[in-house]
């Protein structure tokens, strides 16, 4: 089977984007309301229900009301830049899409076509880069609103976002380490198996042997998507809204839009990168693998495309939920925390778990174990006691630790010499 | 440390945020899946209200659709809050009636006082409470208004305990 020549590509492509820029807007309507539904579960409320059955046109109201209400303009804000960062805060999340593969190749009358918008070679620096855009959007609207609540929390964002950027990129080494490649469907196809057709590849998810970088994948994406616990950049508490404070009507709906699409983003993120992405489990039909030549190994059908999208969507949906969990449970990590957590932990525990992937790398490939299920289990029995050493660590306050520990010490001291009245906790 | 201040144990090192967040976490799931709701879908079911509630004004009529009131003035004399207006005026048979009756019920407390003083029992509170208005003037009810109310007329006792024992 051939791939696409290039006429029809034109054709294919305005189709894909269309397709998933309406399939991604309609994702985030749906998250929207799915978020609120799950909160009021949480909390033992019902969640919107007025609108429509089970309140499904919700979001549309919503809608209608951020184009309806009036455009406010601060008198101290610059407007060039105030007009722009909500675009810089929503485009980013958007076109991060375009490198994802939604499912299997899909075979047409021209050939066979990719399910992604753009199959770039450097699909994951592509990744890397755009998501170190989504700064610029927090940092410009809190500069540009002319507010001391909005430049607040546009520094706290800037500082958040680039601290975990780094804890981001350093988390997804490992996997370019063992794919020895930065293509996106290439990485897929690392978690699959070929039977020896092609190159060789682990045929194992990629969370099973690179656990240790899926939990610092998972964290500094949290992070970088500014959900609870990381929103600091929104502390409503301290800062009105945040970077987004001065903002109205559509303007602040396209923040909004953007922080539901960096969600949607990074859930697909980490199901491509360490879930599989749209792979089927326990089932070996869905292996297709379209080589960055062109050459087409294994059977696509029009019917594996669909079954594939559903299990990339189940998979991305089921991330999601976790996300919105995680964030109508745990409160906001204090500010010198979050910094700890990201300069102090993720930074230089990434960065040696880079050195250990590499080291466990070389000595496999030094004992000739052949590129396959047995060396991503020989890495995953690894990753079992790293994830063992780094939780046993970061638990007990022997990394990170509870807001009250440097106190009951202090108190703890300050006591034990005698000096100040004795506490009465300390009978 | 200042003298008074409590000290509370908080735990300390032995605080672990993964476990805590991992307790956290396993409560929340469980309402997720299984939400105790108790909201109540406000306008489609409502409250049952206890025949003593106090709401808005009723007044009795006779069988003609004329008011009860006989303009006795001591609905307003009682009055704590002076919300009642009354202009007493006698037709040609010399039967006083309200020529003006009007409740402000913005500034009635509900406290029941009208219908406990009222000798033919003509004005009443009513069991009832959406009495939402767009305009302030819409809140003062004329007798008209007050004569074609249809909520049940408060109880002034619990007819099945009368002493409140």
């Amino acid at each position: 089977m051939e791939t696409l020549a290039d006429g029809p590509f034109l054709v294919t492509t305005l189709v894909k984007v269309l397709l998933f820029f309406t399939l991604l807007m309609l994702m985030v309507a749906g998250l929207v309301l799915f978020e609120r539904k799950v909160a009021g579960f949480i909390q033992d409320r019902s969640g919107p229900n007025r609108v429509g059955p089970w309140g499904l046109l919700q979001t549309a109201a919503d809608g209608i009301k951020f184009v309806l209400k009036e455009e406010t303009y601060p008198d101290a804000a610059n407007l060039a830049f105030f007009l722009l960062a909500p675009m810089l805060a929503m485009v980013p999340a958007t076109i991060l899409f375009a490198v994802i593969p939604f499912a299997s190749p899909l075979p047409t009358g021209w050939g066979v076509v990719h399910v992604i918008v753009a199959d770039v070679p450097i699909g994951f620096l592509y990744v890397l880069a755009v998501a170190s855009f989504g700064v610029y959007g927090v940092v410009m609207a809190g500069w540009s609103s002319g507010s001391k609540y909005a430049f607040l929390g546009g520094l706290r964002g800037s500082a958040q976002m680039i601290s975990y950027e780094v804890g981001l990129a350093l988390s997804l080494i490992p996997i370019v380490l063992l794919g020895g490649g930065v293509r996106i469907p290439d990485l897929v196809a690392l978690q699959q198996g070929f039977a020896g057709q092609g190159p060789p590849t682990l045929g194992l998810w990629l969370f099973l042997p690179l656990g240790v970088g899926f939990l610092f994948f998972f964290v500094a994406g949290l992070a970088e998507s500014n959900r609870i616990p990381f929103d600091l950049p929104e502390a409503e508490a301290e800062l009105i809204a945040g970077y987004h404070t001065e903002y109205s009507a559509m303007k602040f709906g396209m923040f909004f839009l953007g922080e539901y699409a960096h969600m949607l983003t990074t859930a697909a993120l980490i199901t491509v990168f360490f879930l599989g992405g749209w792979d089927i489990p326990f089932w070996s039909g869905d292996n297709i693998r379209v080589l960055a030549d062109g050459t087409v190994i294994g059977n696509p059908t029009w019917w594996k495309t669909v079954l594939t999208f559903l299990c990339f969507t189940a998979k991305t949906g089921a991330l999601v939920t976790v996300f919105v969990w995680i964030r109508w449970t745990l409160p906001r990590f204090r500010y010198d925390q979050l910094m700890e957590l990201g300069w102090k932990v993720i930074i230089v525990a990434a960065t040696a778990y880079v050195f250990i992937v590499a080291g466990a790398v070389l000595v496999l490939d030094r004992m000739g174990i052949p590129f396959g299920l047995e060396y991503a289990g020989i890495l995953t029995a690894l990753n079992v006691v790293l994830v063992g050493i780094l939780l046993f660590g970061v638990d007990r306050g022997r990394l990170a630790r509870g807001a009250a520990y440097d106190v009951v010490r202090r108190l703890a001291r300050t006591s034990g010499s005698g000096a100040g009245p004795a506490t009465p906790s300390r009978t | 440390m200042p003298g008074g201040v409590k000290v509370m144990r908080r735990p300390g090192k032995k605080g672990s945020y993964v476990r805590a967040a991992l307790k956290g976490m396993s409560v929340t799931f469980r309402h997720m899946v299984n939400p105790r709701k108790v909201t109540q879908q406000y306008p489609d079911e409502k409250w049952e209200l206890s025949p003593r509630m106090r709401g808005t004004h009723r007044m009795a009529t006779h069988e003609d659709g004329r008011a009860k009131c006989v303009a006795c003035g001591l609905c307003p004399t009682v009055c704590p809050v002076n919300c009642i207006k009354l202009i007493p005026a006698e037709d040609e048979n010399g039967e006083r009636y309200a020529a003006v009756y009007e409740i402000d019920e913005f500034r009635c407390i509900f406290c029941g006082f009208c219908q406990e003083v009222c000798p033919v029992e003509a004005i009443h509170l009513g069991v009832h409470y959406e009495n939402a208005e767009y305009s302030r003037e819409r809140w003062v009810y004329d007798l008209e208004r007050l004569c074609s109310q249809t909520q049940p007329f408060t109880a002034l006792w619990d007819p099945a305990d009368p002493a409140s024992e």
